[in-house]
């Protein structure tokens, strides 16, 4: 799960991390004058609250030095929409804009703690030299990038923080600053189950040491154990995705024109790649989950159909444990619920697989059978295209 | 031979009273794997399948010499639970359970490392679908019937994309030496690499097919060792080659951060060191039959 800015900021300031002074989230521009109050005196940073980085560059991020200016710039963010290079070429609408009061940086760092799964431990990575992205600043200067790891029960001890302080070059005077900061993110990060804390830049402003932005994303798997992420709302995923997860499906949504139904993560990756193979390109990935029965089938098949780009859905379910003949009979009764609207490209394989065939044929409905999954990509690619000549 | 399971193998299961270790237990015990006892707290004493139920793993290996432990426990419990299996003395843990916190895990890694010249802990998973011995021993959640005892080695991160793999191969008339699930999460017990050791070292083990992910250096790590120590030919398949790059694809670890792991540059890495990449999953039984037919006449 991925943080907006400002809740991120939360956390850290009630951790001790020095941060911008807040005036506060806003969503329109009639509560600027009391954000910019509670902000104190100017000039102050308006920054878009989206997920996406580059902000800065598109234009979601601006320096306002008085009220009038702060409400042009205000005005201009909210409700624009932002294309930065990680919004992958879709613009995201900004609903809501953070308001703080602007420091006079002296130098920027690069610190982030993440999870490294080549020691199976939290990792911190640092730079010298912040305000660029990290990746950039891997390809350019691989060497200015230095990683320390942390315990992932006792976290960063001082002496590492303060070794780590030096190296980076952090002035002699604000080592011990810098240092209770690093060791309290990294605290943070392994209370909180993080799988990223990334403070970019990390900077050394006229009044100390500060986390001027904050990105964090936290562990899916742990949020059972952290009511107060668990609350916050999920920014990240489109309504769709956000219906599968409640159904216990796992869905994402992708470009393309034929909608997949598979159980297994690898195998539903495994089947769109085939699809990309046999010249199509998937609309989404989704995983049925293990069980496949007609309760799931039908909400995976709704979920699938809303979509309007679906021009062919293609099922591709191995039968394990799971009964050929019953996914069958699962996929049957969910379409007499769901209407489908596209041709549908059936591929059963595994346990009672010619059980499950007859069933699928007798039915008199209406869909394309397969029995390998190549045969299934190339039939659901060619009926896809049907569909939109037809159309 | 086989690796990590075979006949003589004495199954605890951790987890074994709850719905999905009762049903899986069942599914092992009638493959013919020699499941000896179960752990369930506060049911110690008490028999389930048949199986006599133990309120810790210590009590359960002492009382029945169990040498390996399935664990169903659910995710919030799971981690404890391979620490248990580990202070109870058992080597060879297979955790079947999705969805563990990964900082639990790196506990349990840090656990096993400093163990490290006491003792060899083979962990496997967690989040994969366990480990079976065709004909021997199951410990896992696979279908039985799809498999055969043979000579390819068959390690992979992903589930039912293992079962397409294994049927494929049965279809084409080989059989498995052993199929191992190592798992989809960012941090797992035992790598690609690892399992590529133990199939070079047994003896009948011949060819191995690896299914590999987008995400992570699990495979360019196994690329490397195929390189350096390898004589068998391994057959390798990435799922995700169709993945957009910062959405996770089910699989936690499946992921493609900051450019790292995508699918171009992992297939380059096993191409490079001599693997055979076989893009289309649909092939790869029929990519294995081939070139056993060819080095056979």
């Amino acid at each position: 799960m991925k943080l907006l800015e400002w809740e991120s900021k939360e956390i850290l300031k009630a951790r001790g991390v020095p941060v911008p002074p807040s005036g506060g989230v806003i969503e329109t521009t009639g509560r600027l004058g009391a954000a910019l109050k509670k902000a104190g005196k100017g000039p102050w940073v308006i920054k878009a609250q989206v997920l996406a980085g580059g902000r800065g560059k598109a234009g979601g991020i601006k320096v306002a030095k008085t009220p009038k200016e702060a409400q042009a710039v205000a005005k201009s963010i909210l409700g624009m929409t932002l294309s930065t290079h990680q919004t992958a070429g879709q613009g995201i609408k900004v609903d809501s804009a953070l308001i703080e009061g602007a420091a006079k940086i002296e130098k920027e760092y690069y610190f982030s703690v993440v999870l490294d799964r080549q020691s199976a431990s939290p990792v911190v990575v640092a730079s010298g030299q912040g305000g660029m992205e990290i990746e950039s600043l891997a390809a350019e200067k691989l060497e200015a990038i230095l990683r320390v790891p942390v315990d992932v029960d006792a976290g960063l001890p001082a002496y590492a923080a303060r070794r780590l302080a030096f190296a980076m070059g952090i002035p002699t005077d604000k080592v011990g600053e810098f240092s209770r900061m690093a060791r309290a993110l990294c605290r943070i990060f392994l209370d909180y189950d993080l799988s990223l804390l990334e403070i970019n830049p990390l900077a050394l402003t006229s009044k100390g040491l500060a986390a001027l932005d904050a990105k964090i994303v936290a562990d899916d798997n742990a949020l059972f154990r952290h009511s107060d992420l668990e609350k916050l709302p999920d920014h990240e995923s489109s309504a769709l995705e956000k219906a599968a997860k409640k159904a216990g499906i796992s869905y994402v949504g992708l470009d393309g024109n034929i909608g997949c139904m598979v159980n297994g993560a690898g195998l539903a990756m495994a089947t769109m790649d085939t699809i990309g193979l046999a010249g199509g390109t998937p609309a989404n990935f989704l995983d049925v989950g293990g069980s496949a029965d007609e309760e799931r089938v039908t909400k995976a098949f709704t979920i699938i159909l809303k979509d309007p780009k679906v021009e062919a859905v293609l099922v591709n379910i191995f039968g394990g444990i799971v009964k050929c003949d019953v996914i069958a009979g699962g996929i049957l009764a969910a379409l007499k619920k769901v209407k489908m609207r596209v041709p549908l490209v059936v591929r059963l394989q595994g346990t009672n697989v010619d059980k499950g065939k007859e069933l699928l044929a007798r039915s008199g409905l209406k869909l394309i059978q397969a029995d390998d999954l190549w045969g299934a990509a190339q039939k659901a690619v060619t009926a896809a295209r049907g569909a939109k000549e037809a159309a | 031979m086989s690796i990590i399971l075979n006949k003589d193998s004495r199954l605890v299961v951790q987890g074994l009273t709850g719905s999905a270790g009762s049903f899986h237990a069942q599914q092992c015990l009638d493959y013919g794997s020699k499941i000896v006892a179960g752990v369930t707290p506060g049911r110690g004493g008490s028999q389930h399948l048949g199986v006599p139920v133990f309120n810790t793993v210590t009590d359960a290996r002492a009382k029945t010499g169990a040498d390996a432990s399935l664990i169903f426990v659910p995710a919030p419990g799971a981690a404890d639970a391979v620490l248990e299996a580990i202070d109870a003395g058992i080597d060879t843990i297979i955790c079947i359970t999705e969805g563990i916190p990964v900082l639990d895990m790196a506990r349990v890694k840090k656990t096993i490392v400093s163990l490290r010249g006491r003792r060899a802990i083979r962990l496997i998973g967690p989040n994969c679908p366990g480990v079976i011995t065709p004909e021997e021993c199951k410990a896992g959640i696979m279908p039985a019937y799809i498999h055969k005892k043979g000579a390819i080695g068959v390690v992979s991160r992903s589930g039912t994309l293992t079962y397409e793999a294994v049927w494929q191969l049965t279809q084409e008339g080989l059989g498995q030496s052993t199929v191992v699930g190592i798992g989809g999460d960012p941090i797992i017990g035992t790598t690609h690499a690892e399992i590529l050791e133990l199939f070079e070292k047994d003896p009948q083990t011949e060819a191995v097919i690896m299914i590999g992910e987008i995400g992570g250096r699990g495979e360019e790590d196994a690329a490397r060792f195929f390189k350096e120590r390898m004589t068998k030919p391994v057959f390798a398949f990435i799922a995700g080659q169709s993945a957009p790059p910062g959405r996770r694809m089910g699989h936690a670890g499946a992921i493609i951060e900051g450019g790292s792991g995508a699918y171009a540059a992992k297939a380059a890495a096993l191409r490079d060191a001599g693997m055979t990449v076989v893009e289309n999953l649909s092939k790869i039984g029929a990519a294995v039959a081939k070139s056993r037919k060819t080095v056979s006449a």
